[in-house]
């Protein structure tokens, strides 16, 4: 007889569902807290966080300025290199970037809270619910963003501040791309992602059309022809597939969609998951998919990685946060094939690696990791096929990246792009910086 | 293992630390739990015809963190009756013979009004008087404290009636608040008195509230001068101090005052010429157990350097202590930055660029690295003071060869070249 999968709704109390889901990864700051971590910083010159803040924040003005108490002055050194201060501040991977390179992990390997001082100085300028930013005299000019994710509504804010008309389209239902969709509820809790988008969207000149796809309601030939410039911010909304026998067995899919469906739920408790969950993969997405299904209820979450613990994709810092959470995290296996009873999931089996070489490869020694739920998470790809599918004109793209100048411009005139589409750190930092760029580049480009 | 007894001016206390003339002193209950945390004396707080006190009194500045950086306050003397002060007095000082009891005292510059007071106080078997011509504020408005302090002839004057009517030994508090302060030690010294203490508070305005627009602290809306003091005074202390062991030499007793909170600024008070110290505001700040490092830090430092009393440095910085035409115009340094302990905030370059000589690289080859331009460094310490890794930026000697040349010698003396002409 089939063993019975188990996978079920339900599993916690509405208080664990709440703790899980509802409070913050990281506790604020609040003013006096603020106030002791600022004076931490020392007011570098040429400042080594400043070169590894892709968006350029002036680190230490901000941080002098959230000293003095002037939040506001704070706030806006913040959000005018970065209309995603707010965000980025949750979700940047600062022990990477700006904390990293801190001279105080240096000197004490204790960087200044960076991210959490810039977290302090947005929410408190976001409570006033002012509206800093003004739009240039209209040039006349009409600007078509595909994706209304960080890139696409970072490059549209810029560009309607230089008095374009802006018109971004969306294949989901709401704006916001992956802060929306992807990432983990517990990092951006009390719809920040969407008032975050009223926010960006409140400097005018934007208007957001959801629900229309590249491909199928749109074509990048008539943008083309009907936008002075077209900005494509599409992100890699293609799912990597595993590629081994039983990828179609119930039970196995792409994490992306299982959180996709967990941001949107009204309510977790109708969210069923398995008891035992297998997240393949190593990135941060594999992490945010384990930790979420634990905070579900799933009483054994087991991440598995064909490499490394620092190879990873997810920094240490996630690795340890997954492990405070429970999940168990087997590193150098690689799956063999999914299996099933009865086209129900009963487990993974998997081939333990190693490097030889410099290559991966398997070492013969397999196991079976039992699994009512297999989530995949081994990359996303740009799906280039709506782009280039009959245009007139083909978009040069290489290694599922479309390609670009350095500053947004791609192969075919007037196209721009930025974001997880072209090459480089698939970040949101990283992303508001593309748009940024593109959104100038544009402008220039069209003032001639 | 040291030996930290004091006899200063003939009080004898078990260390060389006292609490100041101050709220901490107010009262029995107070001296008797500084006593048990092991303070060696008190100087009780001011004594005389009682006054109202004002809510509030305090206010300090926080600077980058750190609280209580400077402290001020707008408190008079004792709001407690003559009375309940001196019997309270006695009555500690039976129960602690061996700790030194200092009554601070503040009256109108009358000689009956003084003599009627020691009097008093001669019963209570304190071992000293302190003569509060020091706090700048309120009481100074009434012809009392800084007051008399500012004219010197009223500090001999009144320091002769008191040393004629007290049976115990007469140190006259000194105000800060004067141009020079070797003019009202001089009118301690002529009239008699055993010992100085210094420095009392410095006339000041704390702050500002931006939203009331009052002067800080703030008495419903109005705000009115107070007296400084606490870690940020301890500068003007050493100063004064030093000044009145330069000019008198060691055989005026003279008890140092002024942000001390460790015993490394007590060190430095007595090797500015103090015979003992007295604390306040860090005792405010952070509670009376404080003693007990600053008895353990001095001892064991003292162990040390091979001081036994206090008297074996006591003073020894003064020699040193010069005006700035003595100084050697041929000692030269400049900066050195160790690259292995630099963590690369740059504060040294753009301190030494901004505002100094220019003597600092930024980058070389497009990365950071912060270097001493020899040729361009006066050795002014800028760098050295604001990297925040200890030990990172040191100034070296430069062996220039050339001798010991004071200013009235050095051929760059205007008047020298004139002379040579």
């Amino acid at each position: 007889m089939a063993e019975q999968r188990d996978i079920a709704a339900g599993r916690l109390d509405q208080a664990a569902y709440l703790a899980g889901f509802s409070i913050d990864a990281k506790v604020p700051l609040d003013q006096g807290r603020a106030l002791i971590e600022a004076s931490r910083c020392y007011f570098c010159y040429d400042a080594p966080c400043v070169e590894a803040c892709p968006t350029g924040i002036d680190i230490p003005s901000f941080i002098r300025k959230i000293s003095t108490r002037n939040t506001r002055g704070a706030a806006l050194d913040i959000l005018e290199p970065n209309i995603f201060g707010g965000a980025c501040a949750r979700v940047c991977p600062v022990e990477e970037l700006c904390e990293e390179a801190c001279v105080r992990d240096a000197q004490e390997t204790k960087p200044v809270s960076i991210g959490l001082l810039q977290r302090f100085a947005t929410d408190r300028f976001f409570e006033t619910g002012e509206q800093p930013f003004a739009r240039a005299p209209a040039t006349g000019k009409k600007i078509a963003v595909v994706g209304a994710g960080p890139a696409g509504l970072a490059g549209a804010h810029r560009l309607a501040r230089l008095g374009h008309a802006v018109t971004v389209y969306d294949a989901r239902e709401k704006a916001g791309g992956l802060n929306e969709y992807g990432i983990a509820a517990y990092k951006v809790v009390d719809g920040f992602a969407q008032k975050e988008v009223d926010f960006i969207l409140g400097v005018g000149g934007i208007t957001v059309e959801t629900g229309k796809a590249l491909g199928k309601d749109l074509t990048l030939d008539a943008l083309r022809r009907d936008f002075d410039a077209v900005f494509l911010a599409v992100g890699q909304a293609g799912v990597r597939a595993v590629g081994v026998s039983g990828e179609d067995i119930i039970g196995v899919e792409p994490a992306v969609d299982f959180i996709a469906r967990l941001r949107q739920a009204a309510d977790l408790a109708a969210l069923p998951v398995g008891r035992r969950v297998v997240v393949i993969g190593g990135g941060n997405t594999a992490i945010d998919a384990a930790i979420q299904s634990r905070r579900l209820g799933a009483g054994d979450v087991t991440m598995v990685y064909r490499r490394g613990p620092d190879d990873m994709g997810a920094t240490d810092h996630e690795q340890e946060f997954a492990k405070t959470d429970g999940v168990k995290i087997k590193y150098w296996a690689k799956p063999v094939r999914f299996m099933g009873t009865d086209g129900a999931l009963t487990g993974v089996e998997f081939e333990s690696t190693r490097i030889t070489g410099g290559k991966i490869e398997g070492t013969g020694d397999t196991f079976v990791v039992p699994a009512d739920m297999v989530l995949t998470a081994v990359g996303q790809m740009l799906v280039d096929d709506p782009i280039t599918k009959n245009a007139k004109e083909p978009l040069s793209v290489v290694g599922g990246r479309i390609v670009t100048d350095g500053h947004g411009r791609t192969s075919l005139k007037g196209v721009y792009a930025g974001g997880d589409c072209v090459e480089g750190k698939d970040l949101t930092v990283q992303a508001v910086e593309d748009g940024k760029n593109a959104a100038l580049a544009i402008d220039g480009d069209l003032r001639g | 293992m040291a030996d930290l007894r004091n006899n200063f001016a003939g009080i004898r206390s078990p260390n060389p630390f006292w609490l100041a003339s101050g709220p901490p002193t107010d009262k029995a209950y107070n001296v008797e739990r500084a006593f048990e945390a092991g303070w060696g004396g008190v100087i009780w707080k001011t004594v005389g015809e009682p006054v109202v006190n004002v809510s509030s009194r305090y206010g300090a500045n926080a600077y980058n963190g750190t609280r209580v950086a400077g402290f001020t306050n707008i408190e008079l003397i004792s709001d407690r009756s003559v009375e309940i002060n001196l019997r309270e007095i006695k009555e500690v000082k039976k129960r602690w013979p061996d700790r030194a009891v200092v009554v601070s005292l503040m009256v109108p510059c009358e000689e009956p009004i003084w003599e009627s007071i020691l009097h008093q106080v001669n019963e209570t078997g304190c071992d000293g008087v302190e003569l509060n011509f020091g706090c700048p504020h309120g009481m100074s408005e009434r012809g009392m404290g800084a007051a008399v302090g500012q004219v010197p002839e009223y500090v001999a004057m009144v320091t002769r009636w008191a040393k004629q009517h007290s049976r115990v030994p007469v140190i006259v508090k000194l105000t800060p608040n004067v141009n020079d302060v070797l003019f009202p030690a001089q009118a301690a010294v002529d009239g008699n008195a055993d010992a100085v203490s210094l420095i009392n508070t410095v006339a000041s305005v704390i702050g500002v509230d931006l939203d009331t627009m009052s002067p800080l602290p703030e008495v419903n809306g109005k705000g009115s001068h107070g007296g400084y003091c606490g870690p940020a005074v301890k500068p003007i202390a050493l100063r004064m101090i030093g000044d009145i062991a330069r000019e008198f030499g060691p055989d005026l007793r003279i008890s140092g005052i002024g942000g001390i909170s460790t015993w490394h600024d007590a060190a430095e008070h007595i090797a500015m010429g103090a015979a003992n110290v007295q604390v306040c505001t860090a005792a405010m700040h952070q509670g009376f157990k404080i003693v007990e490092d600053m008895i353990d830090g001095l001892s064991n430092w003292m162990d040390s350097k091979g001081y036994r009393t206090l008297d074996d440095f006591r003073g020894h910085a003064i020699p040193n202590y010069v005006r700035w035409e003595n100084l050697d115009m041929n000692y030269e340094i400049v900066a050195r930055i160790d690259q292995d302990a630099c963590i690369k905030c740059g504060l040294c370059h753009i301190a030494c660029e901004d505002t100094a000589h220019q003597a600092i690289t930024a980058r070389t080859n497009g990365t950071r690295r912060y270097e001493v331009i020899d040729k361009e460094c006066v050795g002014c310490n800028l760098c050295m003071l604001v990297c925040p890794v200890e030990n990172c930026i040191t100034m070296e000697r430069v062996d220039n060869g050339k001798p010991y040349t004071q200013w009235s010698e050095d051929p760059r003396n205007p008047a020298n070249r004139v002379a040579a002409e």
